[in-house]
This record gives structure tokens, C-alpha cells and sequence, in this order.
């Protein structure tokens, strides 16, 4: 069983990652037109990209928006979602060991108590938005049971892995957890909102060539994100 | 297919046409006929296969539902934080349904898209600002309203003023020979007060060729004549097209790209007739947005730009005061508190705030920001065609809520608008909430207090 989870089903689920991920990004920049668009992507191209790499930029960083200042509390919890979401697969020591061995990759790793700390913060950052979900009447009005479904589905390995590490109740059954909600995790992203990994790039590119292309870009010192 | 005789899938495109539906006052036959207007789903669903790609498709799948657009939309403020005016949940529920159900929408549904994207977003594309994924809602609304257009579902007034572009090439019933006869009028009115001003028409490789909103041409002449004294006392080499004049575009608030196209190509036609080296377009946003911003990629332009550099009127006085060609009297300047609104369509939309503001620095005393302003700032409440729309008089009203309140903060009594949408807006602000305040565009302010070169001036004669 672990084997298996661990050996083609792994194998499997970042096969299904990587490519939904790459048809994602390639049919995007395909589906580009600059007549439907309404912007000429392939001229003033010094200015579209340095709005691109702005927009992508102050996004990015936390409070490098007006739209983060002026909602500190949920800036707050959407970068200790994010950030511990992104960083603790990609760094946790567990995980480099098995890289190293099973593939000969080597990948840096942090402590585990930092590790822990960021998926403690995941886990808490997730009942925020939950919450916020529920009691906030606009943002509840938007939701629909997909976006709670994504929610789940993106903290279940976090939660699992929190459950094994500190050996709560059976350490084999939330391992086995554990590997099968991230296996499912990556299998999800190229058919959900989780697609936003890549395609928050892709929009977030364009946008920024609107803006430094069309609107104002050529004109002025930059849009003020 | 069931259509009306007024309101239907066809475009307004004959003067018989455009007399008939205006002959329906208030469109009370043509909204009744709405009701029974059949939506075509194989033309719809086609539309939606050749137009709706990658960009749009994102936009619509990948929205979080964060919420984070909602503080961002003035009409969601206006109307008490109703959850539905969450931009996010405007289009979700239009646009995004529309293309869930892939086509298959009833009479009902597309009534209610038009009254949502007509009265509850004006394109001023502010939520964009606010939204982690770059999804700009306005210009989905704006996709949606060339949809409904396609298929007959649109505000009696846009389908008008779309028609009279079709028919006029301006957005109201003035043809070559009014245009040019203003011209001439009001070069006449001018020419005794201002000895050698012109208002020349047609004039080959002119440094700028002017063009203007219909309404001034129509309803406020006078305005031409400041633009021709400006012009004069800048000592510019300027003309007016006589064809091609027109900036403005309902058809674009209507979605009606191809009289959008029609229209924004007889300005470029005039533009290639008359070889200016510039175009300068005057006090109006959506003009600027139409022609210099959006029309070169309705007419097919590659470069996405005008044929030639093109300014908006605040960015030539912007240049004119900066190169001292318009020298201001510092003892005329406005001494009272005097507010500035910035229109989305040139200052978010176009990043004119710096030229605005170096303006109002050399006009002004105490000049006061509104707050939020520059590309934050919000739509004047009328902005999108929403101001000229009877059927939703009730909703634009609330809406004008917030910038009457930004301005009352400002404690201005002053507005300097030069747009017409938003100047439209102020003065039914005014109309309807009393605040005490008066509006003006800049030429107006400009022509009391410029310096009048002593060769000019009529006592040298």
C-alpha cells in the first residue's frame, strides 16, 4: 500500500499536476487576441512587461497593495494561508529525504519546527477564511459549496500531516492520509480553482500589460496597484 | 423568432428608423416589446464560441469569491453594502450563468442581465484595482453588453444613440452641414471680441486637429468658441474635420462594436485626410476612452494606437501651461476651495492624474483632493451611459450618493469636471440632493483667467 501511494500514484498525481498545470498556462496565452483583448500584446512590449512584473510584484508582497492595506485583518490570514501552503511542502525535511532518495533530487529543508509552526498557521488561516466564509454576508452570498469543497481539499494534507507529526491518535492511518489528500490535492489542481497556482500568474501578466500597455502605462509613471 | 418592431435584434441604421423609436417616447412600447422578445441561442451560443476565450474564461473561473471587490464598487457602497451589488456576484450571476448554461438563457434571464449590467456597473473598471487576480469586472460587463446588444436586449436610449452613430457618425442627429455651419457661427459670434481667431475647417497639416462632443456642437456651442480662443491665444495651428468631428461613442456604452468601429474610423479617416501631426480631443472621458484608448483596436490597428500621438484636453493645457503658450494670471486664480473629479475614463483608465494636478496647481489656491482621488477615485455615479438611461433614473440617483459625500468631505463648493459624463452627473447631483455646489469644465475657468498676449488683445487694434 504505501508503496504504491508513495511510488506510481505519486508518480501519477504529479504527472497530472505538471501537465494540467502546462495545458492551463499554454491554451491561456493561446486564447490571447489582441482584437478581443484589446491590447497590443506585441507592441510596447519594454512597457508591458515591466506593468506585468509590477502587478505580479506588489501583489506578492504583503501590504504591497491598497487593496491588502485596506484589509489588514484578511491579509493577514490569507499569507499565513498561502505562505505556509506553498513553502512547507517545498522545504519540509520529510519530504527533501524522500526526493533525495527516490529520485536523487536534492531540495534545501527547514526545520521541522518551523515546518510546524507554518502548518499550524495553515490550519488556522483556513478556519479563518472558513469563518469569514460564513459570517461575512457578502463574501457568504458569493460562495458556493465548490469554493468550501477547494478549501477542504487544500488544508486536508495539512491537517493529516499535523496529525502524524504529532502523533495523534493511529501515526500509519494519517500518514497514509496524509500521502492519499496531497495526492488528491495535486489531481484536483488542474480541474479546479486550485489552478489559480499557475493561472493567477497568467491573468495577473495580463492585466498588468493592459494597464502598462493601454491604460495609462505609457503615459504615466505606473498604475498604483 | 418573435421580434418587436422597435425592439428587436436589428441595428438602427435609417433616419425613418431612428424617427420611429424616438417617436416612442420613454421606449414604453419598446420595453413592453422586450417582454416578448425570443433570445436567438444559436446566434448566442456562436457568439460566445468565436469571442469568449481564454481571458474572459479565466477570469470567469478562477474569481475566488474572495469578495475583496466589494468596498471597491460605489454602487455596492450606495446601496448599503447589498451583497448584491458585490461586483463578483454581479457578473457571476449574468455573464457567468450565461456561460454556464452555454446559451440555453430565456427572455427573462437577458432582461435581468441588462438591467445589471446597464444599472448596476458603469465600467469605471475600479474593482479591477481591488482584485488579487486581475479580474477586471467592467470589462466583462462591457462584453456582456455586446451580447445583449447582439440580441435586442438593450436600454431604449442606447439602442438610439447607437443608431444615430450609424446614421450621423455622432451621437446625435447633426449632419456635415450643422457641424460646419456652428463652426462658422460661432467663429462669427467669437471674431468681433477676439479680432483674427478661426475656427478653420478642413485645414491640411494643421499642428492639431481638434474634435469634440456632439452635444457641444448641439447644446453648449459656446464651448467651441472657448476651444477656439484657447487655441488662439496659445497661438496654436489648429482645425476642426469637417466629417469625422465626433469623439464620443454610445456605441461602445451600448456595445455595439461595430457602430463603434463606424464611428471611431470616420475620425481616423479625417485624420488621414487632413494629416495633422496631433489630435487633441476635448473635455469629455469616454470620447477619449472611445477613440484614443479602445478605437484603435475596434478599426483593426495593430500598434493599439491612433494615427497620430492623441491627447485629451487636459493633457494639451496640461502642456500649454507648461510651456508657458497658456500663461495664467496669478492674481485671477480660483481663491475658494475648489475640488477636482477625476473621470475614470482618462485618469484610471489612461494615467492622466499628473496632468490633472499640475493643472489645478497653476489654477487653483486651495485645491483639494477628494479622498479617495487619482486612479482611486470614484465614478461620478453617471458614468457607462447610465446617466442617459431613464429606465434606471432610481438607481443612478443612490449612486451619486458617494460622490456627493467625497465632495461635501472636500468642503469644496467648486468641482472642475472636464468630462461630460461626470459634469452630467454633478449638475443632477446638485438636482436632486441640493448640496449647494457648483461644476465647470476647465475651458470656462481657463478663459477668465489666461493672459492675453498683448498682440491679441483688442485695444492693440
Amino acid at each position: 500500500m504505501y508503496q504504491f501511494i508513495t511510488g506510481p500514484l505519486l508518480w501519477l498525481s504529479f504527472s497530472i499536476f505538471f501537465i494540467g498545470c502546462f495545458v492551463h498556462v499554454a491554451l491561456y496565452i493561446r486564447g490571447l487576441d489582441f482584437q478581443l483583448d484589446r491590447i497590443a500584446y506585441n507592441t510596447n512590449i519594454v512597457s508591458g512587461v515591466k506593468a506585468a512584473l509590477r502587478s505580479i510584484g506588489l501583489w506578492l508582497v504583503p501590504f504591497g497593495t491598497r487593496c491588502w492595506r485596506q484589509n489588514p485583518v484578511y491579509t493577514l490570514i490569507f499569507y499565513l494561508f498561502h505562505v505556509g501552503a506553498v513553502v512547507t511542502p517545498l522545504f519540509l525535511s520529510a519530504h527533501s529525504v524522500i526526493l533525495k532518495y527516490r529520485w536523487g533530487i536534492y531540495m534545501p529543508a527547514m526545520p521541522d519546527v518551523v515546518a510546524d509552526v507554518l502548518t499550524a498557521g495553515v490550519l488556522v488561516a483556513a478556519c479563518g477564511l472558513l469563518l469569514r466564509r460564513m459570517l461575512v454576508p457578502e463574501v457568504r452570498n458569493l460562495t458556493t459549496p465548490r469554493d468550501i469543497g477547494v478549501l477542504f481539499l487544500s488544508v486536508a494534507p495539512f491537517a493529516t500531516a499535523f496529525m502524524a507529526y504529532h502523533q495523534i491518535g493511529d501515526v500509519t492511518f494519517w500518514t497514509i492520509a496524509h500521502i492519499l489528500s496531497g495526492e488528491l490535492f495535486l489531481v484536483a489542481v488542474p480541474f479546479t480553482k486550485l489552478s489559480h497556482i499557475v493561472l493567477f500568474f497568467c491573468s495577473r501578466i495580463q492585466i498588468g500589460m493592459d494597464f502598462g500597455i493601454k491604460r495609462g502605462g505609457v503615459k504615466s509613471s505606473g498604475f498604483p496597484w | 423568432m418573435q421580434q418587436g418592431k422597435l425592439c428587436n435584434r436589428i441595428p438602427v441604421e435609417t433616419k425613418d428608423k431612428l424617427k420611429e423609436i424616438l417617436g416612442d417616447k420613454g421606449g414604453i412600447q419598446y420595453y413592453k416589446e422586450m417582454e416578448s422578445l425570443e433570445v436567438d441561442v444559436p446566434a448566442l451560443k456562436d457568439l460566445l464560441k468565436r469571442t469568449l476565450k481564454s481571458r474572459l474564461k479565466t477570469w470567469l473561473n478562477s474569481c475566488m469569491r474572495c469578495g475583496l471587490c466589494a468596498d471597491s464598487c460605489f454602487l455596492y457602497i450606495a446601496n448599503d453594502k447589498d451583497p448584491k451589488q458585490v461586483p463578483s456576484y454581479k457578473i457571476q450571476s449574468t455573464l457567468g450563468e450565461l456561460v454556464r448554461r452555454k446559451g440555453e438563457v430565456d427572455t427573462q434571464f437577458m432582461m435581468h442581465c441588462m438591467d445589471v449590467a446597464w444599472a448596476q456597473c458603469t465600467c469605471c473598471n475600479r474593482c479591477t484595482m481591488y482584485c488579487p487576480m486581475g479580474i477586471d469586472t467592467g470589462v466583462m460587463f462591457s462584453y456582456l453588453r455586446g451580447i445583449l446588444f447582439s440580441q435586442g436586449f438593450v436600454p431604449w436610449e442606447m439602442k438610439i444613440g447607437s443608431g444615430m452613430h450609424r446614421v450621423y457618425r455622432a451621437q446625435m442627429d447633426i449632419t456635415t452641414e450643422d457641424w460646419v455651419d456652428t463652426c462658422e457661427w460661432m467663429e462669427e459670434e467669437t471674431e468681433e471680441e477676439w479680432p483674427g481667431l478661426k475656427i478653420p475647417v478642413d485645414k491640411e497639416n494643421a499642428d492639431i486637429i481638434y474634435t469634440v462632443n456632439a452635444r457641444e456642437a448641439k447644446h453648449y456651442p459656446e464651448d467651441l468658441a472657448d476651444a477656439a480662443i484657447l487655441f488662439h491665444l496659445a497661438g496654436e495651428n489648429w482645425t476642426v474635420p469637417s466629417e469625422g468631428w465626433e469623439e464620443t461613442s454610445l456605441a461602445m456604452f451600448a456595445g455595439d462594436w461595430e457602430a463603434a468601429k463606424l464611428q471611431v474610423k470616420s475620425v481616423y479617416s479625417a485624420i488621414e485626410r487632413l494629416k495633422p501631426k496631433r489630435m487633441v480631443v476635448t473635455e469629455c472621458g469616454h470620447a477619449y476612452r472611445a477613440t484614443v484608448t479602445e478605437g484603435p483596436y475596434w478599426a483593426g490597428i495593430k500598434s493599439g494606437k491612433p494615427p497620430v500621438d492623441s491627447l485629451h484636453y487636459v493633457e494639451w493645457v496640461a502642456e500649454a501651461l507648461r510651456t508657458g503658450k497658456l500663461k495664467i494670471d496669478p492674481a485671477k486664480r480660483i481663491k475658494e476651495p475648489v475640488t477636482f473629479q477625476d473621470s475614470c475614463n482618462y485618469i484610471r483608465n489612461a494615467g492622466l492624474a499628473d496632468d490633472a494636478r499640475y493643472i489645478m496647481s497653476q489654477i487653483a489656491e486651495d485645491f483639494r483632493e477628494m479622498k479617495p482621488n487619482r486612479e482611486h477615485n470614484y465614478c461620478c455615479g453617471g458614468g457607462g451611459g447610465l446617466n442617459g438611461i431613464g429606465r434606471y433614473r432610481q438607481e443612478r440617483n443612490i449612486g451619486l450618493k458617494v460622490k456627493r459625500d467625497q465632495i461635501l468631505e472636500t468642503g469644496a463648493k467648486l468641482v472642475i469636471s472636464p468630462c461630460h459624463n461626470c459634469w452630467d452627473a454633478l449638475r443632477d447631483l446638485e438636482e436632486v440632493y441640493k448640496i449647494g455646489i457648483r461644476w465647470s469644465f476647465l475651458k470656462p475657468i481657463l478663459i477668465k483667467m489666461v493672459v492675453v498676449p498683448d498682440h491679441l488683445k483688442l485695444s492693440a487694434e
